[in-house]
């Protein structure tokens, strides 16, 4: 099983760093580890427009000039979990909701009519609430209409896994949230997600149960995101080693204001969420990074073919908001509120093609029951 | 002029519909290539939809429409795709891809042969995409695949014909048209691989990625039909030595 080390090796690693590694690396079509820990060290910084330049040429070259777009449902606002970050966390008071299964279909009606191939459906930890059946009978239902169908919810089995994408179920996102073991334990304060350990091994259970596509990732704004770059890094090439048919893709959520007031232990600045984002493109050239609607426009306009492939556009974070304006509470507060139509402009206007349908139910449209009409 | 399964050819080059910055630059860098068959990955494409972004700007009459398989981990996704693609009005070509690594994209040989197989049963004009094995070139051939499709270089990595030794062996024995496809990043290497003999080279990445598609894309028709002019026309054998300046140099013993 992929093990991690200790936060504090993987900041020794970059902390060694030099100026020379950092240009080996940056001249390098395979940096590595010892690359990637000097691409993410401050070493690196002087190089930033450097390193922009060659992310985006290694991104132009393996995707083209595109960008996928795609959004998120949220189905449920219940958690089983108290994390300290979180906006649905269980010890805060907001008006909770799960979504009857006429509702989250009537909300991906929704999306798909602004143009929607590809959702991402989204829920709190509560498998009381939300199930594996539950998802099951949302993937039955959607996925003749939709090219890909992905899921970011509770750690699940193999078997549970197994059952999701024989549903329709593309891929799946479980982010760590932060590697490092210590901070994990401050900010988890209770629930199933405190096991540390389970959760890091669930992106492996994702690719044995032969999903198409696991999505890992670290919450920035909890430890050194240095070292969260160094570990992810450290996670893709193990799952590459032993999942080759698995493709991957990478997060990089920056905490946003939510519910709770929780402010970040260790703020992440745009130039430092650039820096790790190039340094990961260049160490693995064909991982998926996205780059959501967590942070604003401008930002997001800017990064278009420097490195991320898959932009989100239009979300709401709050279960039924997408049907109603005032839908309750949201997991956070989005920083780039346009429309798809807006973004696809400003991806266009960059000279690259926002991509809608990249995927097809019918790769995977096997199980007993027939298409959704 | 090129013949494949009974239809013919004037350009010798093949398009794709990947990775351009628009639909709008794709169409028109497919003008300036003059190629006539287009491959399109059924997974970027809504069949059903005449709204289609690629489908709806791309003429049917003048292109072939090569639906592939892109994506299929294995023959039976493959397979699936195919017959989908079918009925829903894709017609019999198929550009066979099975690709399990999603990093490498590099063909498996084994699931590409049963899908062959399977395909060709079924009516399929299949032109499956391979690595550059010979042997496994002359079993899709016997398979009933209507040309083949080696890989210069692994999809999308600009680096030519590294497999050069393997396709010269390829040309050398298939009685089927073989196309070059894939890593084919500049001109030079497609003139290259048509210099080799090569029927037809399949360029997608080099042209959608270029500074300017529609002047690449008149490039590398160029290329192409160079390399195609200079080996009908008979390449001069390539020596290490330079020839000797006295014929008989060396002979001095003969009577």
């Amino acid at each position: 099983m992929f093990t991690v080390p200790e936060f504090s090796t993987l900041q020794a690693a970059i902390g060694r760093a030099t100026e020379a590694e950092v240009l080996r690396a940056l001249n390098s079509d395979h940096p590595g580890l010892d690359g990637l820990a000097a691409l993410l060290s401050p070493a690196a910084e002087p190089h930033l427009g450097a390193m922009a330049k060659r992310s985006g040429i290694i991104t132009s070259q393996r995707f083209g000039r595109t960008i996928q777009v795609y959004a998120p449902l949220y189905l449920s606002s219940f958690c089983a979990n108290r994390c300290a970050y979180c906006g649905f966390s269980a010890v805060n008071t907001i008006e909770r909701r799960v979504l009857t299964f006429e509702e989250a279909e009537s909300e991906a009606m929704i999306l798909h009519q602004r143009g929607f191939s590809h959702l991402l459906l989204v829920s709190g930890e509560a498998p009381a609430k939300l199930g594996v059946d539950y998802l099951e009978e949302m993937a039955l239902r959607l996925r003749g209409r939709f090219a890909a169908l992905s899921i970011e919810v509770q750690p699940l089995s193999i078997e549970e896994y197994a059952r999701l994408f024989r549903a329709g179920i593309t891929s799946v996102a479980v982010y760590q949230e932060t590697y490092d073991r210590d901070m994990y334990q401050q900010v988890h304060l209770g629930g199933p997600k405190a096991d540390f350990d389970y959760r890091l091994e669930s992106p492996a259970r994702v690719a044995a149960a032969g999903m198409r596509e696991v999505g890992i990732g670290a919450l920035l704004g909890l430890s050194d995101w240095r070292a969260e770059g160094l570990a992810l890094g450290l996670h893709l090439a193990w799952l590459r080693k032993h999942y080759w048919r698995t493709g991957l893709t990478v997060s990089f959520p920056r905490l946003r204001p939510a519910q709770g007031e929780f402010k970040p232990l260790q703020p992440v600045s745009e130039r430092n969420l650039s820096q790790m984002i190039f340094a990961l493109r260049m160490f693995d050239p064909d991982v998926g990074l996205y780059l959501s609607t967590r942070e604003e426009g401008r930002y997001r306009d800017g990064m278009i073919g420097l490195g991320p492939t898959r932009y989100s556009a239009g979300s709401c974070t709050a279960p039924g908001g997408y049907g109603q304006e005032s839908a309750g509470a949201e997991q956070f507060e989005v920083g780039d509120n346009r429309s798809l139509a807006e973004v696809s402009a400003a991806i266009q206007k960059k000279g690259f093609d926002p991509v809608r349908k990249d995927w097809d139910a019918v790769f995977q449209v096997q199980g007993d029951r027939q298409q959704a009409a | 002029m090129l013949t494949i399964a009974g239809r013919k050819f004037r350009s010798r080059l093949f398009g794709g519909t990947g990775k351009f910055s628009s639909p709008e630059v794709m169409k028109e860098a497919l003008e300036a290539s003059g190629c006539e068959m287009v491959t399109v990955a059924l997974r970027r494409i809504d069949l059903n939809n005449p709204a289609d972004d690629i489908m709806s700007v791309l003429d049917r009459d003048r292109y072939l429409f090569l639906p592939n398989t892109s994506g299929a981990r294995d023959a039976a996704e493959a397979i699936r795709l195919a017959r989908l693609a079918r009925a829903s009005g894709g017609g019999e070509w198929l550009k066979l891809e099975v690709t399990p690594d999603p990093r490498t994209l590099l063909p498996d040989p084994i699931e590409t042969l049963k899908a062959t197989e399977e395909l060709v049963k079924e009516g399929f004009k299949v032109l499956p995409y391979m690595n550059a094995d010979p042997i496994l070139a002359l079993r899709l051939q016997d398979a009933g695949a209507v040309a083949v499709m080696p890989l210069g270089s692994p999809i999308g990595t600009n680096q030519g014909v590294l497999t050069r030794f393997q396709v010269e062996i390829i040309i050398s024995q298939a009685q089927v048209p073989v196309i070059v496809d894939a890593g084919l990043g500049a001109p030079s290497h497609v003139a290259e691989a048509m210099e080799m003999g090569a029927d037809a080279v399949l360029v997608n990445t080099a042209i959608a990625v270029a500074g300017d598609p529609v002047r690449m894309a008149r490039a590398f028709a160029m290329a192409v039909e160079a390399g195609r002019i200079a080996y009908e026309a008979g390449l001069g054998a390539v020596s290490k030595d330079a020839a000797a300046s006295s014929p008989e140099d060396g002979l001095g013993f003969l009577r």
